[in-house]
This record gives structure tokens, C-alpha cells and sequence, in this order.
């Protein structure tokens, strides 16, 4: 089974990288046609209603080979999601458990719950799917990583692991983590066109050119996939987590490293969202802010195993 | 989000009146540290400040890392320690950051509960002029029933579906219905920072009237402890409690069960013991990690366990004493360090006197599963095959000189200055439990067997329950406050153009007060409702 899990886990990988291809080719051949348009007009305005429709095709008119592209790399998309869900599925098999129980299998499951979140907003949101180059990116990048820096052989748990506080506070984490990052995918593509949109015609703002969801459709995606990972997020580290750590360690708060990184997060995305509840600050401020708060969960997903040693032994690398 | 509710930053200068500048300045302060631009800033501040806290290893979580980072770094770390380094959390900067930052909330929360208040006892305001203007709009819609009967069935519908609703008749015979629905979200949001505050405050309490203290508990019944401030290894107690306020309660274990995996990953923990709270009988009991033996005002938390060690030795002149030695596991498969130290023993039965160059020390290590190799590690944390590996010290163990020296090495001092002498071999002395070794001078140490230990973290915090309720608060308090949405609607009824036929007309229109993407579908089934309701 372990063996099992570690070859879907290869394929998983490929998967995605393939569907990124595919996405490239999407952004590389697709025309920033009518669709950008017909969909700015449907999607513009605060509480306007939003129209799931991916704007049709006319009857005749050629598919051309960006959107061709497009719809397989949605299609590998989900293939790479079930993979992916294979992968952890045969992990927990093998070591009977839930796979959430070391760095590796940390990463396997936030990265999972980021992808389905996507896969999620995809199937609702056609219109969004450009955005699935960066997210692939990411998802290969995440898992690239966690498959060099943090494989681990499929293992038993240690003593402290064994409570139902492990599957309710890991389990809250690893979603909100999840969200979390696949949150920073629109944050940063509504940066780019935001600012391709201001005029700025320098490299990562070019990309813009291509993108054909409205910047405040970004934006707004951006603070709902944010909004919502922000409670989650709260329970799980701030509110399981400690009580946890008080049945297990006689104390619910620390300051170990992983503690003082989590809390790091939780204040950082609370400034977001102040940022973006605050008529004076732009929202282009707000969303760098919720850009940092993804580079905070990066380090505390790979900084904070890799170089500080604390009492979170399941975050220990492999 | 409050985007057209937002209190403006910074309020407008009154007009000139003579105003004390002091006051002002004092005034002016206020305004800007309860800004959200300010609390933006603090929040910053504080996640910037936490940085060190996991960068330095810091006192609080791990004494040992500290000291390792002195040795690592003698220039550097006293400045570290100078700035606080090794207890951010503890520091005044930290602590200046949270201040500010929690002054800035009640500034900028008592105001908003003071508006929210009013805004609750408000009724939902008059029909703008023209509704066509708002975000949503439905147009005037014909109906066969007369406008003061229409205008009722809208509210009674709204009413149900918990607007607040308020009927106005206007001139001419029109009839207005205001109606406004999601004040919970300022409440929840209102919820969320005073739940901020109040476990700030759980938290001081907290430190203030709690205490803690770390004890090594070796099973047996001779090694049982009651609490009280001496009998613990590392111990501390906020500053409102004293030596007397500990609860009174006895602890010894009976024993302890450990399973491990066969790569030696523990398996399984369980600590059986018998306490006796107050002035009751000893009762059994057991606890393991992750489910701490509960006592009154005291939960008794398992943190680690290890072998100690029981050594007899005999002296030269037939006395004998024996020790239980905890030794201190350095590796996952229980390599254990330690010493068995007895100063007081050559004491010569006539002059009754001791000799300080007699004094005696073991240092070794201890392998509940040995090799046949001879290696110093252990190949199972379990004892399949206990293996002891000892160094002989005598001369003057340098115990007495008053400072608080390691219980788990002998005095590198003492042996560098020659006081202390090695007087085994270059390799250590092997023993089994049970074998006994002979020293040059005839004294012996026998090995008499091993017990278990575990590691107890004993703790009392007397707001964390109260603590849990405020987050659990808090996250109810987030989740309205993110999730809700305020929104008014408005609809005219006017008396129809025919008035023969005593029918009326109804336009409705409605705004959200905050980022809303569904209101749109809200609003067209609400107008939709009001026309089903006509015949
Ligand atoms: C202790 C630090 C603080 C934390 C962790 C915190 C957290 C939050 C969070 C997560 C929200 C989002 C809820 C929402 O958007 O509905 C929020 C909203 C808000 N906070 Fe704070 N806050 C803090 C301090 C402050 C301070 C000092 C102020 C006053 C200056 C403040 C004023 C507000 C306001 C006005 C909102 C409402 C935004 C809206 O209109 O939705 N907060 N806060």
C-alpha cells in the first residue's frame, strides 16, 4: 500500500504538471477576446448578480485551440484531484491511520484540500479557470517540495498523537491551510491585472494581458476564499490546538515555534481582513497583506520543520 | 464588510474655539491610536515582534536550548538576553505592542458598542426619493388590492423573515415599508473584540494565580512525593500565589507501562499510581499523555519517562547505602545518562567524622537493550538485554560548596582541579542488574535493578476554562460578523392610477449595506414573494 501510495503520488505530480501545461497552452493561445468583455459586464459591481455562465460559444464558431487547450487541462485537473486523493487514501491505509500524522503527509493534505477547493470554485466559476496555471504551479511546486524535503516512510503515530484532538485540530488546520493557500492564487492574479489594468506594461503585470476575469472579481474571490478559511483557521489553531496542548503538554499555549508561526498568520490575516474592511486603505494593500499571510503559512509549513526543533513531533521532517 | 458605515478616521476639527493645546494634542492621540489605520499598524508590530520568539530559543519553552545557545554564542548572547530575546513573549516591548494595541480596541470598540446600541433601538429610515437609484430596483408593479392592505401583508412577510420592518403612510395615500435585516453582524463583530479583551485578561489572570512545576516520579512507594514547592525539580508560581496556596495532595506510582513498536516507536504510555487529595485515603488512578490525571485545582500531565537506577554501594568499613538515580534518556531508544553521587559515606565509626577525599561518584550509561558490540547505544527502548556502563570518581565531590549543581553530572570543576579523581580504567565497567563491582580500595557498588520514571508537568490555571468560553464566543462572535450581511429594502405602495378599480402599485428597491453578492437573488425573491401575494 505504502508502495501503492508513493507511485500515485508520482502520478499526481504528473498530473498536475500536465494539466499546467495544458492551462499555459490556454493562456498562451487564447485570444483576449469577447470573453474578457462579456464577462466584465456580467461580473462588475458590488451586489450585482453574478452570472455563472461561461459566456457560450456561438453556435458555429470555431473552438479555438486556447480554449481547446483549456478544457483538457481542466479535465487533467481532475484526473490529478483524484490521483491526488488516491494518494492519500492509500497512505492512510498503509499506515491505518488519517495521513496527517508527519510533515510529508501534512503537506499531501493541505495541498489536497487547496486543490478541491479550486476544483470547486472551477465547476462553479468556469469562467475562472485561467487561474489554474498558478494554482498548478503552486500544487506542483508544494508537492514537489514535500516529496524532496519531507518523505517520510509510512510510520505509526507516537503517543502524543493518539487523541481525537488529532483529527479534529490537524484535520481544521490542514483545510484552512489549504484555503489559505489556493487564496493567494487570486490575490496575486488580481494584483497582476489590477495592475495591467493601471497601465503598467512591465514583466509580472503583462501577464495580465491574458486574464480575462474583471480585477474586482479576483479581488472578490480573493476575500471570500480568505473570509472563509479565516474562522476555520481560528478554531483549528487557536481554539483546538490549545486545548490539545493542554491535555497533552499541561499547557494551552507555549510559544513553541509552531505556535508563535501560527499565531504569526492568524495576526497577519486579520490585518487583512481590517485592511480591506478599511475604505482607506486600497485593496491593492489589503491583498499584499494577504499575500504575506501565505508566505507566513509557507514558513510555517516548511520553515519553521525544517529549521526550528519544537514539541510538534509530527512537524518533524522525515 | 462596512464599507458606507465606516466611522470616519479622523473626525473634523471643531470649529476654532479656544482649546487647551495640551488637550488637544491629548485629544488628537486618542483619535489616531483608535483608528483602524493604527490597529492595522499594531497588528503588524505584533506579528514582526513574534518573529525573535521563534527564531531565539526561549526560556520559557526549553531552559536547555538557552543555555546551549550561551555556549554557542558567548558574545552574542547576553545581548540577546539584554533585549529580551530569550523571552519575547515575556518582554516589555512585546508587551507594549499588545498594550497599544488592546487600548486602540477599546477605544475603538466602546464607541462602536455606544452606536450599535442606538443603531438596535432605531427604527429602519424613510424610503429614499427615488428608489430607481438603488443598487437593486424592481419597478412598479400593479395590483388589484388597496395599498394600506398590500403594505401590511409586505411587512407581515418581512417581519417573518426577521426584518426589522416599519410601516409610514405618506401623503396621497401611499404607504411606504422600510426594512432593514442584518444588525447581527455588527453585534458579532462586537462579540469578537470584546472577546479579544477578555481572554487578554483570562491570559494575565491566568499567569497571575497559576503555578506549575516539573517532577520526575520514580515508581515505588519509598519514592511517592506530596505537593508542595520543594518537592519539585523546576517549579513556578504566579505572583499572587505562595508556597501555602498548593493544594494538598500525595502522588507515588505504582507502576508504569510502556509498549513500543517493534522499530522502537513508542506505542503506549500509562502511569498507575495512588494519590490522595487532602485529608483523604490513598485511591488508584492512571493517567497517560494526552490525558492527565485531573486532581482539584491540579492536573498532573505526563511529559516523558526513563529508567532510574537502584545502586548500592558498600564502604570500607561494611555501611551500605542505596540510591534511585533517574537517568536522563538522551535518544529515542532510552540511552540514558546520569550519576549516583554518595558524599556521605567512609565515614570512620570511631571519630565519626567524614573524609572529603573519600567521597564517591559514579557517571555512566545506562542501555535497557545493550549490544553484544559493546556500543554506548541502545538498540530498544524496552529492557531486553539492561546494560550499565560506569566510571568510578572518589575524592571530594564538590557538593557542599552551595551552588546548585546538575543531579545528572558530576562536577567538572572538582575532577579538573584534581579534587575529583577517576579511579576506574579507561573503560567503563560493565554491569548487569544484580552484578556488583569492587573497587581498588574493596568498597563495592552493586547493581541492584532498574525501576521506571515518569516525568510529571504539574500545573493549575485558574481561568482556562473561562478562557475557552470567550474563544468559543469570539469564533461565534467572527463568524457572524464575516458571514453577515446588513441590507435594507424599501417598497412604495400608491394607490393605482384607476381608481375606480381601488387597485395599487408597488415599487420596490434595496441596498446593501455591505459586500453582498447574493442580495440580488435576495431581493428578487422578496419582490417576487410581495407579487405572489396578490390574488
Ligand atoms: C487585537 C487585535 C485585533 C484583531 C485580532 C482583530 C480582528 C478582526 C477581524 C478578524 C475582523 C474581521 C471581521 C469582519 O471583517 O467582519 C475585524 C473587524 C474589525 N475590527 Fe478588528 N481586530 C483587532 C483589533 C481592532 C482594533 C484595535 C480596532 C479599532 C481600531 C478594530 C476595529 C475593527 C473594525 C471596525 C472591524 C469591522 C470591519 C468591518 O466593517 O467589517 N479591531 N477585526
Amino acid at each position: 500500500m505504502a508502495e501503492l501510495s508513493n507511485q500515485l503520488m508520482a502520478l499526481t505530480v504528473l498530473a498536475y504538471l500536465a494539466a499546467m501545461v495544458c492551462y499555459a497552452g490556454e493562456y498562451a493561445f487564447g485570444k483576449r477576446s469577447h470573453v474578457g468583455r462579456a464577462a466584465a459586464r456580467q461580473l462588475v459591481g458590488a451586489g450585482a448578480p453574478v452570472d455563472e455562465q461561461v459566456p457560450v460559444v456561438a453556435a458555429g464558431e470555431k473552438i479555438g485551440r486556447g480554449e481547446w487547450s483549456g478544457r483538457i487541462a481542466a479535465v487533467l485537473n481532475v484526473i490529478a484531484l483524484a490521483l491526488h486523493f488516491g494518494t492519500l487514501v492509500t497512505r492512510g491505509i498503509a499506515a491505518d491511520r488519517m495521513p496527517w500524522g508527519n510533515m510529508y503527509e501534512y503537506i499531501l493534505s493541505a495541498t489536497f484540500v487547496g486543490s478541491a477547493v479550486w476544483v470547486g470554485v472551477l465547476l462553479r466559476r468556469p469562467i475562472l479557470r485561467h487561474l489554474g496555471l498558478f494554482s498548478s504551479l503552486a500544487l506542483v511546486v508544494l508537492l514537489g517540495a514535500a516529496a524532496l524535503v519531507a518523505y517520510t516512510p509510512v510510520g505509526p503515530l507516537v503517543p502524543a498523537l493518539h487523541s481525537y484532538w488529532f483529527i479534529v485540530h490537524v484535520s481544521t488546520v490542514i483545510i484552512s491551510s489549504g484555503i489559505f493557500l489556493i487564496g493567494a492564487v487570486p490575490a496575486l492574479m488580481f494584483l497582476i491585472k489590477n495592475g495591467y489594468d493601471e497601465g503598467r506594461r512591465t514583466f509580472p503585470y503583462t501577464l495580465g494581458k491574458r486574464v480575462p476575469t474583471p480585477a474586482v472579481v479576483l479581488e472578490r474571490l480573493t476575500f471570500r476564499l480568505h473570509a472563509f478559511a479565516f474562522p476555520l483557521f481560528t478554531f483549528g489553531a487557536l481554539i483546538a490546538g490549545p486545548l490539545w496542548a493542554e491535555a497533552s503538554w499541561g499547557r494551552y499555549w507555549g510559544w513553541d515555534p509552531k505556535e508563535v508561526w501560527a499565531f504569526i498568520s492568524w495576526i497577519v490575516y486579520a490585518a487583512y481582513l481590517h485592511a480591506r474592511a478599511t475604505p482607506s486603505v486600497k485593496r491593492t494593500v489589503a491583498t499584499w497583506i494577504a499575500l504575506l499571510g501565505f508566505v507566513t503559512m509557507l514558513m510555517n509549513l516548511f520553515g519553521v520543520n525544517l529549521f526550528f526543533e519544537g514539541l510538534h513531533s509530527y512537524a518533524n521532517a522525515g | 464588510m462596512t464599507i458606507l458605515d465606516e466611522r470616519p478616521e479622523t473626525a473634523e476639527v471643531p470649529p476654532p474655539r479656544r482649546v487647551n493645546p495640551l488637550w488637544a494634542l491629548l485629544r488628537n492621540s486618542w483619535r489616531q491610536l483608535t483608528s483602524m489605520r493604527t490597529a492595522l499598524v499594531l497588528l503588524f508590530l505584533l506579528a514582526v515582534a513574534a518573529i525573535p520568539g521563534s527564531y531565539f530559543p526561549q526560556t520559557s519553552v526549553n531552559r536547555e536550548k538557552v543555555s546551549q545557545y550561551y555556549t554557542a554564542h558567548p558574545q552574542l548572547a547576553p545581548w540577546v538576553d539584554r533585549l529580551g530575546g530569550f523571552d519575547v513573549f515575556a518582554s516589555a516591548w512585546f508587551a507594549a505592542i499588545y498594550l497599544l494595541l488592546f487600548t486602540s480596541l477599546i477605544g475603538c470598540v466602546l464607541p462602536r458598542l455606544r452606536d450599535h446600541a442606538r443603531a438596535l433601538r432605531s427604527v429602519p429610515p424613510e424610503a429614499p426619493k427615488r428608489l430607481e437609484r438603488l443598487p437593486q430596483h424592481a419597478p412598479a408593479r400593479p395590483g388589484p388590492q388597496p395599498p394600506a392592505e398590500v403594505a401590511n401583508g409586505l411587512a407581515r412577510t418581512l417581519r417573518g423573515k426577521l426584518f426589522r420592518t416599519r410601516v409610514r403612510e405618506l401623503p396621497g395615500g401611499r404607504f411606504s415599508v422600510a426594512a432593514e435585516k442584518g444588525y447581527l453582524k455588527e453585534t458579532g463583530n462586537l462579540l469578537f473584540h470584546f472577546a479579544l479583551l477578555a481572554v487578554l485578561i483570562g491570559v494575565g489572570f491566568g499567569h497571575w494565580y497559576g503555578w506549575h512545576g516539573n517532577r520526575i516520579l520514580v515508581a515505588g512507594e519509598d519514592q511517592g512525593f506530596c505537593n508542595s514547592i520543594t518537592q519539585y525539580d523546576d517549579s513556578a508560581l504566579g505572583p499572587r500565589v505562595t508556597a501555602a496556596d498548593l493544594p494538598k495532595f500525595c502522588l507515588r506510582m505504582t507502576d508504569f507501562e510502556a509498549t513500543y513498536q517493534s522499530t522502537g516507536q513508542p506505542k503506549s504510555f500509562l502511569a498507575n499510581v495512588e494519590v490522595k487529595e487532602g485529608s483523604g485515603e490513598y485511591r488508584k488512578a492512571n493517567f497517560t499523555v494526552n490525558d492527565p490525571l485531573r486532581l482539584h485545582h491540579a492536573n498532573v500531565h505526563l511529559i516523558g519517562q526513563g529508567y532510574a537506577l537502584e545502586l548500592r554501594y558498600t564502604d570500607r568499613y561494611g555501611a551500605s547505602q542505596t540510591k534511585v538515580v533517574p537517568f536522563l534518556p538522551t535518544d529515542g531508544m532510552q540511552t540514558s545518562e546520569g550519576v549516583a553521587q554518595f558524599p556521605d559515606v567512609n565515614i570512620d565509626p570511631n571519630t565519626n567524622q567524614r573524609d572529603d577525599r573519600l567521597q564517591v561518584g559514579f557517571e555512566g550509561v545506562y542501555l535497557p537493550t545493550g549490544g553484544d558490540d559493546g556500543s554506548a547505544v541502545s538498540k530498544f527502548p524496552a529492557e531486553n538485554n539492561p546494560m550499565l556502563y560506569l566510571a568510578a570518581y572518589r575524592g571530594n565531590l564538590g557538593l557542599d560548596v552551595g551552588k546548585a549543581g546538575s543531579v545528572y553530572a558530576l562536577n567538572r570543576g572538582q575532577i579538573s582541579n584534581g579534587e575529583l579523581k577517576k579511579i576506574s580504567g579507561d573503560r567503563p565497567q560493565a554491569l548487569k542488574p544484580g552484578q556488583s563491582w569492587t573497587l581498588d580500595d574493596g568498597t563495592k557498588l552493586e547493581f541492584v535493578g532498574t525501576r521506571k520514571y515518569a516525568t510529571l508537568s504539574i500545573r493549575y490555571d485558574p481561568t482556562q476554562s473561562l478562557m475557552l468560553v470567550g474563544a468559543v464566543l469570539g469564533l461565534i462572535g467572527l463568524m457572524l460578523s464575516l458571514f453577515g450581511h446588513r441590507r435594507r429594502i424599501w417598497f412604495v405602495v400608491s394607490p393605482a392610477n384607476d381608481q375606480e378599480a381601488g387597485g395599487s402599485v408597488v415599487e420596490a428597491g434595496g441596498l446593501p449595506r455591505t459586500d453582498y453578492p447574493g442580495f440580488a437573488a435576495e431581493f428578487a425573491a422578496l419582490t417576487g414573494h410581495a407579487e405572489e401575494g396578490k390574488p
